[in-house]
């Protein structure tokens, strides 16, 4: 319901709408320290687990499964299996690489970026937005892994002093690919555990079986509390925020240079490190949207995850649209522009091409549909709209990263060369695979870890504000 | 090393966060020294109440951020001059602006590990023992809802009759010794 309609007087008013910014509430009114513990603990600490829970969990499960039958393929016969041949030699790994690390990137920007911003309201799902960030990783880390061929020798892309004595050539951007992400993932997955240990603590004072207290005092590692571990726990969280803010800039960029600095006309663009960054981010909040919605469903967290992050993410997400709008603009400007054959047959060939429905495709999940609709407050709160939208916009990022990478190599420079892609159902398998290894993980942090940081909720509490001795006296909490 | 028995401290219990902050600056004014609060979300005005302003994290990322900058940056220039110069197109091996980017990433991940690290060690995490979980209150309270300022013993002014007389005038819900 938009709030326009919402009339001061309407007990509906009172409830959801902040008086103070005339928003959305960012926490339901009536929450107190103990109800948030409550809510938040209760999830991890209660011994019944949810049949939605299994079920969700058993769908991840065949997905990895599934995923681990096509990498044991893999492993035995090559990378022969996927559709992987010339002139398109880098098909759905790197697509998904790029997808997945991009998906990852809201989460850095939740829990970073908006934290250096200040947006009090990010509170509540940054948590879940970084598991998410981590879990991303992990399937994209996969990728180059397996695409290699040769996924034991691995190793061979870390400077290391070994027999051989043959070292990596640092002018490649595909090693820089290897630090980047290496990095992003160690300092993203530091900073998601530092940011759970105070949480840890609470659920091992709030957990009655010895077994489930000793496993949450071991995450916890003895966090009781002292203010002045709080003091050095922000500074160290702020000076985290500020390294993980260039970081997650630095990390997409590096991955448009694996396409931009090669000389494949598509590829060899300025453009790529902030269409890319943007684009990261405009999927990562679709997917934090795809997660968030059902969450506050299934879990009732609508006190705490209220209409006001939704709203604020469908805000978000309009505004990196429109600079990957601008990206995708700028494309076809400098197709005209270069004055360049090849790049002006590329970018006709990427529309009207054999391959053009991908291109259409795209726009129509990217473009067409949310730039559209996002204006509307009224859809940006309706929970329904925003799921199947979130869906949308993660399928155009896809097909953004296929169009890219697929329709740029098939027709290059040589038309005997030309040929076409079309994936395998390895390919397939391996894909859907990781989506399936992604929701089993999610739904194990889900069980197992605490999904809403209650110290930062608490902190926004009303009862948390510090007053002087006389309005303080009978304010009770 | 502290002594390992007798009392560690006297613990007083506030409802409110006000409560805790007043009590925090009576007790820093009274001359205490040794004392700490204990919150279950960061409360900044109870760490100045009780004279904690600055920490060494800041430094300790700086150092760590430009230990990564440099190990990367030689390690690069060492492997592409001496170790294994390739001649590509007979471009320069020592070519700096192309290392800048692991350096980059280098100077953040050493940074934001040593910020981590050090936070802990500076905190003296991991403790799983401590003499306050001794307390039945402060298990129950400490990381939910409760905040606790801590009077501890090796504190020169600690006497367990007048501390627990002075802790009275702050009006705490409750006091407990707290044994080590």
């Amino acid at each position: 319901m938009a709030t326009s309609e919402l009339k001061p007087g309407n007990p509906e008013y009172e409830r959801r709408i902040d008086p103070a910014t005339g928003e959305f509430r960012v926490i339901e009114q009536g929450q107190t320290f103990k109800s948030v513990t409550a809510k938040i603990s209760d999830i991890v600490l209660t011994p019944h687990t949810p049949m939605g829970w299994f079920a969700f969990f058993a769908v991840g499960g065949a997905g990895a499964t599934m995923l681990m039958v096509a990498l044991v393929w893999l492993f035995l016969k090559g990378v022969g299996i996927w559709a992987i041949t010339q002139p398109v030699a880098w098909g759905f790994a790197i697509i998904n690489f790029v997808w997945w690390i991009g998906i990852g990137h809201a989460g850095t920007l939740i829990s970073a970026i908006l934290l250096l911003f200040k947006q009090g309201w990010r509170n509540a799902i940054n948590r879940f937005a970084e598991a998410m960030t981590i879990f991303a990783v992990i399937c994209a880390g996969l990728f180059p892994l397996i695409h290699v061929g040769r996924p034991w020798l691995g190793y061979w892309l870390f400077p290391l002093p070994f027999t051989m004595t043959v070292w990596p050539q640092f002018r490649s951007p595909l090693l820089w690919d290897v630090f980047a992400v290496s990095t992003y993932a160690t300092i993203s997955v530091v900073f998601w555990y530092m940011g759970m240990v105070p949480d840890f603590g609470t659920l091992r004072d709030r957990a009655k079986h010895p077994l489930v207290q000793w496993f949450y005092g071991l995450l916890s590692l003895g966090w009781r509390g002292s203010v002045r571990h709080w003091a050095r726990y922000e500074t160290a969280a702020l000076l985290l925020s500020g390294l993980a803010t260039p970081l997650v800039l630095s990390v997409h960029t590096v991955i448009s240079f694996d396409f931009a600095v090669a000389v494949l006309p598509g590829w060899h663009t300025t453009i790529y490190p902030p269409y890319f960054v943007a684009g990261a981010i405009y999927s990562g909040f679709a997917m934090v949207l795809s997660l968030a919605i059902p969450l506050r469903k299934f879990y009732h967290l609508e006190s705490l995850v209220t209409e006001r992050h939704i709203d604020n993410m469908g805000k978000l997400m309009l505004t990196t649209g429109f600079i990957v709008a601008y990206g995708y603009g700028m494309e076809a400007f400098m197709a005209w522009y270069s004055a360049d054959h090849w790049e002006a047959f590329t970018f006709w060939n990427r529309a009207f091409g054999p391959m053009g429905w991908s291109y259409w495709l795209l726009l129509t999940c990217n473009l067409f549909i949310p730039l559209t609709t996002l204006w509307s407050r009224k859809l940006r709160v309706n929970m329904t709209y925003m799921f199947i939208l979130s869906i949308i916009v993660n399928t155009g990022m896809w097909f953004e990263r296929f169009v890219i990478i697929v329709t740029s190599l098939y027709r290059d420079f040589l038309p005997s060369a030309w040929g076409t892609y079309r994936g395998t159902k390895w390919d397939y398998m391996t894909f859907f695979g990781t989506v399936g290894l992604f929701l089993a993980l999610f739904m194990l942090f889900v069980r197992f870890a605490p999904m809403i940081p209650m110290n930062e909720i608490k902190l926004m509490l009303p009862g948390a504000k510090i007053k002087p001795k006389e309005a303080a006296a009978g304010d009770g909490r | 090393m502290p002594p390992r028995e007798g009392i560690y401290g006297l613990l007083a219990e506030f409802d409110t966060p006000s409560d805790l902050v007043r009590a925090a600056q009576k007790s820093y004014q009274d001359g205490w020294r040794r004392l700490d609060c204990y919150t279950p979300y960061p409360v900044e005005e109870a760490a100045e109440a009780i004279g904690f302003h600055r920490n060494k994290v800041p430094l300790i990322t700086l150092i760590g951020g430009l230990m990564g900058l440099t190990a990367m940056f030689l390690l690069e220039t060492w492997i592409s001059t001496l170790a294994y110069p390739i001649n590509a197109a007979g471009r320069p091996t020592y070519s700096w602006p192309a290392f800048v980017v692991p350096a980059y990433e280098w100077t953040i991940l050493w940074a934001g590990l040593s910020a981590c690290y050090g936070m802990f060690a500076l905190c003296g995490l991991p403790e799983p023992y401590h003499p306050l979980f001794n307390a039945p209150n402060f298990r129950t309270g400490a990381t939910d809802d409760k905040f606790f300022l801590c009077l501890e013993a090796l504190d020169p002014k600690f006497d367990l009759m007048e501390t627990r007389a002075f802790l009275e005038t702050l009006e705490p819900v409750s006091i407990v010794e707290v044994e080590y």
